[in-house]
């Protein structure tokens, strides 16, 4: 971990994955045989083994899989008896919808064209927004990593703009972006390319020094040090920035849509609000945690084959 | 796997299609000094050093840990250039790093992205050959160093003796006229060592290439070298150059033999001597 002073704790904020990344790394060098061995037993006893580790595999995950459900049953039967109940101990249920009148608003939106345009509508702007602070992102912080002077040109903005808050920017970016959608997308934006920044930064500055200095030796161009070297190198952690980055542009874009006079899963959850639609507003959370996570899951297996080498490496 | 002696000249000549222009790889390092940092941070990691080795020579640099061994073949390899003086190789004065002089490091430096055989194919590719060359190339060397069966395994899958093999092979693929190693064997066990000792005698018989080898270990040095350069430190100077009489091919046996024993108790007393100057020194 080599980012200086006050970047490293600002890192830790929002960037769980990153210690997954470093523990392997030392892993690697103490399983090496290991691996050998393992391998060996495998070329021995196949269709065995196959078996065996998809059986302790099945079982393995059944178990947790059984496990998390029945923790989300608790809880929204908890919910349910918590609302059936209107309990007000300090917080109060009693204009909480309960679960099953949720279930048969998102039931009747399902039914519904306009749900379906909300939905649309903001995937497009996270697709906007996020492809942009992917392409963005990836370019700053490999300019910062290689570059002391693009470093200390980017890295006073970042220190500054980033504790922003989206929900902040609402007012600036609607005077200075001629279109709504220009600013719901500006701050949507915002939020993806900040992670994604600090992420490749981070990547790019921990590639090992003697795997630059091999490939000076083999006679390696800098920009081919680049695309074999430090690109590779960077790139589990700048996939772990891609996949927080897309978390973070859903969360922003919520705040974007507050402006939006149209659509938007965002906007469909201010509007029930304002219209005091109460099991909407919750539809809207849920519909926004679910699109959320599949589409963080998404980038997660996009970058999958290029980090193929990592799994092949444990 | 692990402790097979390659002999090469059993199944492959790697010098086919790669006449070695006879001669090369002659280095020449005239009144280098080596200074890192400024003011009170100054360090003396190198001083005034001259030295003349041959096309072909196999040289270790000895000494103990600290005393700029690695420093001054980096600047053979181009890494830090030196404060005053120059290194030149084949006369061509050193100004970086370059794909006549293979580096192999102490540290596993293979990339973990790469399988073993884009790993060795490396070389070739960047310097811009074809495909089915880098294939060629690639097979040829894997053959040497006997990884064939491993060619599409990822570095982390082999063991640490074999992934320095593909170190080696990886800086042989360009065909460099030196071959620099900086304590290459010295993450490994003692008896992985000793094999990749006699791996690496068999390939440098057969490329006739200059190698530069910097370890600490006696033995190591006696075994492997033409000539054994020890080094003191503070400041880092080369304070021996033995010639070491041992015929050739080397067998481990010649360990226990009259010339190897003598040869060592002279270098050790060398260090020795050198290490109780160094620390009075210190402590006065
Ligand atoms: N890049 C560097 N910057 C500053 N000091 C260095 C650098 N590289 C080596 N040194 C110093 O030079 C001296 C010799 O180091 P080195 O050549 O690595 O020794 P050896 O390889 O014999 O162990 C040491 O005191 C070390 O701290
Ligand atoms: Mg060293």
């Amino acid at each position: 971990m080599t980012i200086s002073g006050q970047s490293s704790s600002a890192l830790k904020d929002d960037q769980t994955p990153l210690s997954e990344q470093s523990s392997t790394q030392t892993e690697q060098d103490a399983g090496v045989a290991d691996v050998t061995i393992n391998r060996n037993l495998n070329e021995v006893l196949p269709i065995r083994n196959v078996f065996a580790s998809a059986v302790a595999i099945i079982r393995k995950h059944a178990l947790q899989t059984s496990i998390s459900v029945m923790s989300l049953v608790v809880g929204v039967y908890l919910w349910h008896l918590a609302t059936a109940y209107k309990v007000d101990l300090y917080i109060n249920f009693q204009n909480v919808p309960p679960p099953l009148k949720v279930w048969s608003a998102f039931w009747t939106h399902m039914g519904q064209a306009d749900f379906y345009i909300h939905m649309a509508v903001s995937m497009q702007r996270i697709l906007t927004a996020y492809l942009t602070a992917a392409v963005l992102g990836i370019v700053i912080g490999v300019l910062m990593g290689r570059s002391r002077i693009a470093r200390s040109v980017v890295y006073p903005y970042i220190e500054i703009l980033r504790p922003i808050p989206a929900v902040a920017w609402i007012p600036l970016a609607i005077l200075m972006w001629p279109t709504e959608e220009g600013s719901i997308v500006f701050i949507t934006l915002l939020g993806a390319l900040f992670p994604i920044i600090l992420n490749t930064l981070h990547g790019v500055e921990q590639t090992p020094e003697v795997l630059v200095r091999a490939a000076k030796s083999l006679g390696a161009s800098r920009l081919q040090i680049f695309r074999h070297v430090i690109l590779p190198a960077a790139l589990p952690s700048i996939s772990a920035g891609l996949a927080i980055g897309m978390g973070v542009s859903w969360f922003s874009l919520l705040a974007g849509e507050i402006i939006s006079g149209q659509y938007g899963i965002g906007y469909f959850t201010w509007d029930a609000y304002s219209l005091i639609n109460f099991p909407d507003i919750v539809v809207g959370m849920l519909v926004i945690g679910c699109l959320g996570t599949l589409s963080t899951y998404a980038v997660r297996l996009a970058m999958k084959p290029f980090l193929a080498w990592q799994k092949r490496s444990r | 796997m692990n402790t097979q002696v390659v002999n090469l000249k059993e199944h492959i000549n790697p010098r086919d299609g790669h006449p070695k222009s006879p001669g090369s790889g002659h280095i020449v390092i005239e009144d280098v000094e080596i200074t890192f940092g400024a003011g009170a941070e100054r360090n003396h990691a190198v001083t005034r050093t001259s030295l003349d080795i041959k096309p072909g020579e196999f040289v270790c640099i000895l000494g103990p840990s600290g005393c700029g061994k690695s420093t001054l073949l980096n600047s053979i390899a181009g890494y830090v250039s030196p404060t005053h003086g120059n290194v030149s190789v084949d006369d061509r004065k050193v100004v970086g790093p370059g794909p006549d002089r293979g580096m192999v490091f102490q540290q596993y430096s293979l990339f973990p992205w790469k399988t073993i055989r884009d790993n060795i194919a490396f070389g070739p590719k960047v310097a811009g050959r074809s495909t089915v060359e880098c294939g060629s190339i690639a097979n040829t060397f894997l053959e040497m160093v006997g990884l064939t069966k491993f060619a599409n395994k990822y570095p982390a899958e082999l063991s640490g003796g074999m992934q320095q093999r593909v170190g080696i092979a990886r800086a042989l693929a360009n065909y460099p006229s030196v071959l620099l190693m900086d304590e290459p064997f010295g993450a490994l066990d003692a008896q992985t060592r000793l094999v990749m000792q006699e791996n690496l005698l068999n390939i440098w018989a057969d490329f006739g290439i200059t190698v530069v080898f910097v370890t600490h270990d006696v033995d190591e040095a006696i075994f492997l070298a033409d000539r054994v350069l020890i080094m003191s430190a503070s400041p880092g100077s080369v304070i021996a150059d033995l010639e070491v009489p041992l015929p050739r091919p080397r067998d481990p046996a010649m360990a226990i033999s009259e010339d190897f024993l003598e040869l060592k108790k002279l270098c050790l007393e060398r260090i020795r001597a050198e290490s109780t100057r160094a620390f009075e020194q210190q402590n006065s």
